[in-house]
């Protein structure tokens, strides 16, 4: 007993605590800070071109965001629930290819679908030819920006419904739909009576990751030219050189994200449900006529949401290699290489450092400033690009009045990694977080009181310990992070050094320009990379 | 009401039904007892309509139900299961579980109905708490209500007692038969516990790798196996060699025992004879004696297990004032009015099971 006791009581000893709280501090603030920044412009004076902004250009911003959310929230819904659906609860020919297949859109970012689409559908392209060669000169039925956005986004977004509703269906089992069928529900009611109420908690899950991310989206929506908050932000201060209205901007969009998350908490559901019963894997037996039918629904979507869009790449790719690579290529491989490997590194090691503190502290306090850390994962880019850049360039200008008069050095904190870092830092954390966290967990206290008991403590128990247990967990989050840096959009465009063009920069530059067939291979080469995550994400779910 | 004939099914082709046949009369308590991994489940399943049949059919009130190239859907039988697993809908409240299956009726005669089926499984009260707020007995009473509350023509329940204890088994069991007669309800009730079988059922069957091995009243499956394994399952007991020596006589190593025999065999004859429990009777005054080697105390009577002194085993059933230790010696009769016999199995089999 004594000697547990003081093994207790030697453990976190008051001068070796403040060092790793202040780690806890620091990250939270860092997330927090641009939501602060946000909200101080609520109060200071708006620029002259607010009143422009405000008149023209923020309800229809408004109006496009409304509908693009609901649009995406909708065609995932259906997309994700009915795929998981039939992957999940029923058998037909493919099923086992199309259970890790249909995650394959996630490595497509909206912005390089989108322009395989743009470039399919525009009218010089293949599909607008072979209508005019068939109908002459009737009307091509066009979806317009807005169509076109909510196509694009729900055939990327859709794997995340579809990935958490499937786990939902697989351990429900079918055993609630015979009971409903013993009662004389017709299939199809049985389903919607049953099945899918019992999946809402993940749907909803899923349905929130979905509307995040399509809040957070430049990419796609910058493509189509549909104005939305992200790219009315990016207008703002690019365009229009008002950082004031941008923030005033990002304000009404970072009230948007929480309405969203509140909603997600008010329609979650209290309950996590638990399947009813014994839940043996047993799938329905579909008739051949509609086993088929599946399979090409499956296919279709498939086919539509990769298959189509990466040969298009690729073959533009071939075609454009000799003509396009050359040693810029190199340049722009190395930056992005540089900028994710740094970030991935750096937002990991934050990540253990913030969840190995907390284990050690888990003070109610502590764990409410790492939810806050995590939070900025729902904060769309553009936001924190402006919420830091403000910050970071109203410091160097306080740095220059007490330094640059004397030295006649001029310090420009904004123009360097700074900004950018953090605001990587703000957005994926909790990307890291995730998987280290969960890793951690699994790790039962005795092994670390074991180690203190044997004199291991501080860093050395966090490298000889902590570090090995967790190293397949912080494998996967530098992968993910590694991943989601490059597909990153408004955050590198906006505040990347001057110079420091990366491959999915280089897509954005040429498809505003319209040069689909150019954009083909950057494009490429993210879409290659994005796919680890996947195969990492379907291998773990097998 | 129910009838099965010659109803083959299977898992790919894994066999899982024999050439299972038997009818139930309407308003009668069918039971199919067999040990887990017999089929049961398939067999329930198979009449409810969740599995196809490949060969043989199923015809419930004069209606066929399933045969090799005919397959009424499930939700088109009328017939109510209780799952093994309860399987009730953990996003509804009991009350709307009941509610559930009373599709198409009106609101207020649904709400009515759902109450009063409720209230005849004493859960009146809890019909507002969710399945996981309720305990395993709870779930499993709103289970029968939800299954018994649209009166279906036939009634089906997969192991309903085996989450319970045994206290409970017995008089739920005793309860869900008023019930179950009360409502003039048939039933088929799946069980690997014997004694179920004893307290519900006026017919039951035993079912043994897909086949079933007898369709008879319990008292008979008891007294009168028509197979080896019947007289094994239902019941406890010990085989003992002997011969035949007249139409009523077996003699085994403690004498003659007589009684009427399952079998007619001739003189001669080298048997089998199962002992029950109940067929050793403890008499302090008989010149027959054994050692006790096990006791269990059952309550009203105690199971000794008993040996002879050439080494063979004994179970008796003893009033349990008669506490007697181990190791010591007690005397014993042999009152068999049933005997169960069978041809002489070789090699012997093991002596005590049960």
């Amino acid at each position: 007993m004594q000697l547990a006791d003081a093994a207790r009581s030697g453990r976190p000893s008051r001068a070796g605590a403040a060092g790793p709280g202040l780690i806890v501090w620091l990250v939270a603030l860092v997330a927090a800070l641009p939501l602060l920044v946000a909200l101080s412009s609520f109060f200071s004076a708006s620029e002259g071109v607010w009143p422009h902004l405000a008149r023209y250009v923020l309800p229809e911003a408004l109006v496009n965001t409304v509908w693009l959310v609901a649009g995406v929230a909708l065609c995932t819904a259906i997309l994700g629930v009915s795929l998981a659906w039939f992957v999940a609860s029923c058998e037909f020919p493919g099923r086992r290819f199309f259970n890790w297949a249909l995650l394959l859109p996630m490595a497509m970012p909206g912005y390089v679908l989108g322009f395989a689409f743009a470039a399919l559908f525009e009218f010089t392209g293949p599909v607008q030819g072979a209508w005019r060669d068939l109908f002459g000169a009737a009307r091509f039925p066009d979806l317009g920006p807005r169509g076109a956005s909510v196509a694009t986004l729900s055939l990327v977004l859709y794997p995340y419904v579809y990935l958490i509703v499937r786990e939902a269906f697989a351990s429900q089992g079918i055993r609630g739909m015979e009971v409903a069928r013993g009662f004389g529900y017709p299939p199809v009611q049985a389903f919607f009576k049953v099945s899918l109420p019992m999946a809402r908690p993940w749907l909803v899950a899923g349905l929130s990751l979905a509307v995040m991310e399509c809040l957070a989206d430049f990419g796609t929506v910058k493509l189509f030219n549909y104005t939305t908050f992200t790219t009315a932000i990016y207008r703002a201060w690019y365009g229009l050189f008002s950082l004031q209205s941008a923030l005033q901007l990002s304000l009404v969009l970072v009230g948007l994200v929480l309405t969203a998350l509140l909603l997600e908490r008010r329609f979650r559901g209290k309950s996590r449900y638990t399947p009813p019963g014994n839940t043996r894997q047993r799938r329905i037996a579909l008739p051949p006529g509609k086993a088929a039918a599946v399979t090409f629904y499956c296919t279709a979507i498939l086919v539509i949401a990769f298959g189509l869009p990466v040969s298009l790449i690729v073959v533009w790719s071939l075609e454009n290699f000799a003509a396009e690579f050359d040693t810029g290529y190199w340049q722009l491989a190395a930056n992005t290489l540089m900028l994710s490997t740094g970030a991935a590194l750096m937002i990991t090691t934050v990540a253990i450092l913030l969840s190995v503190t907390v284990r050690r502290a888990p003070s109610s306090v502590n764990r409410s400033l790492s939810r806050i850390a995590t939070l900025g994962y729902a904060i769309p880019g553009t936001v924190l690009a402006v919420g830091f850049f403000v910050p970071v360039a109203w410091l160097s200008r306080v740095l220059n009045q007490y330094l640059g008069s004397e030295t006649g050095h001029v310090v420009a904190l904004q123009s360097g990694l700074a900004v950018i870092f953090l605001a990587y830092l703000a957005r994926y954390l909790a990307v890291a977080h995730g998987p280290v966290e969960s890793a951690l967990q699994r790790i039962r206290p005795d092994v670390e009181e074991a180690a203190r008991g044997m004199g291991v403590s501080g860093l050395r128990l966090l490298g000889r310990v902590h570090l090995p247990i967790l190293r397949p967990a912080i494998f996967t989050a530098l992968l993910l992070v590694f991943v989601d840096i490059m597909k990153e959009l408004p955050i590198t465009l906006m505040t990347r050094p001057f110079g420091w063009d990366t491959l999915a920069v280089k897509v954005f530059q040429l498809t505003t320009e319209g040069e689909w067939h150019r954009a083909a291979l950057p494009a490429l080469a993210i879409v290659v990379v994005g796919l680890l995550p996947v195969i990492l994400l379907s291998r773990q779910r097998r | 009401m129910l009838m099965l004939s010659h109803v083959a099914c299977a898992y790919g082709a894994e066999p899982v039904l024999n050439d299972v046949s038997f009818e139930l009369e309407r308003a009668h308590i069918g039971c199919i007892l067999g040990p887990s991994g017999c089929g049961k489940t398939t067999l329930l399943r198979c009449i409810a309509g969740f599995e196809r049949v490949t060969r043989g059919e199923i015809v419930a009130a004069g209606v066929s139900l399933s045969s090799a190239d005919r397959h009424v859907p499930a939700e088109q039988r009328r017939i109510g299961m209780v799952f093994q697993d309860y399987a009730l809908l953990p996003h509804l409240t009991a009350m709307k579980n009941v509610e559930f299956g009373l599709r198409g009726m009106p609101s207020a005669d649904r709400k009515a109905r759902a109450m009063q089926f409720l209230e005849q499984v004493g859960l009146k009260d809890f019909a507002r708490r969710f399945p996981h707020e309720l305990s395993g007995g709870q779930q499993q009473r709103v289970a029968i209500a939800r299954a018994m509350a649209p009166r279906p023509d036939l009634l089906l329940m997969d192991e309903p007692f085996s989450n319970l204890d045994a206290g409970l088994r017995q008089s739920l069991g005793q309860e869900m038969r008023e019930l179950l007669k009360s409502l003039g309800a048939t039933a088929l009730i799946a069980t690997h516990d014997h004694h179920d079988a004893f307290s519900m059922a006026d017919d039951a069957g035993v079912l043994h790798h897909g086949r079933l091995l007898q369709w008879d009243t319990s008292y008979r499956l008891y007294h009168r196996p028509a197979d080896r394994f019947v007289a094994d399952f239902v019941g406890k007991g010990v085989w003992m060699p002997g011969r035949v020596s007249a139409a009523d006589t077996v003699e085994i190593e403690t004498g003659s025992a007589t009684g009427s025999m399952t079998a007619s065999f001739p003189v001669g004859a080298e048997v089998d004879l199962l002992l029950r429990p109940d067929d050793v009777v403890h008499d302090d005054d008989s010149p027959l004696t054994a050692e006790v080697v096990q006791k269990l105390f059952k309550g009203s009577e105690f199971l000794y297990e008993l040996r002879l002194p050439s080494g063979a085993r004994l179970l008796s059933s003893v009033p349990s004032h008669h506490n007697h230790a181990v190791g010591e010696s007690i005397g014993i009769r042999l009152e068999t009015a049933h005997m169960v016999v069978f041809p002489r199995l070789d090699p012997h089999p093991s002596p005590i099971r049960g």
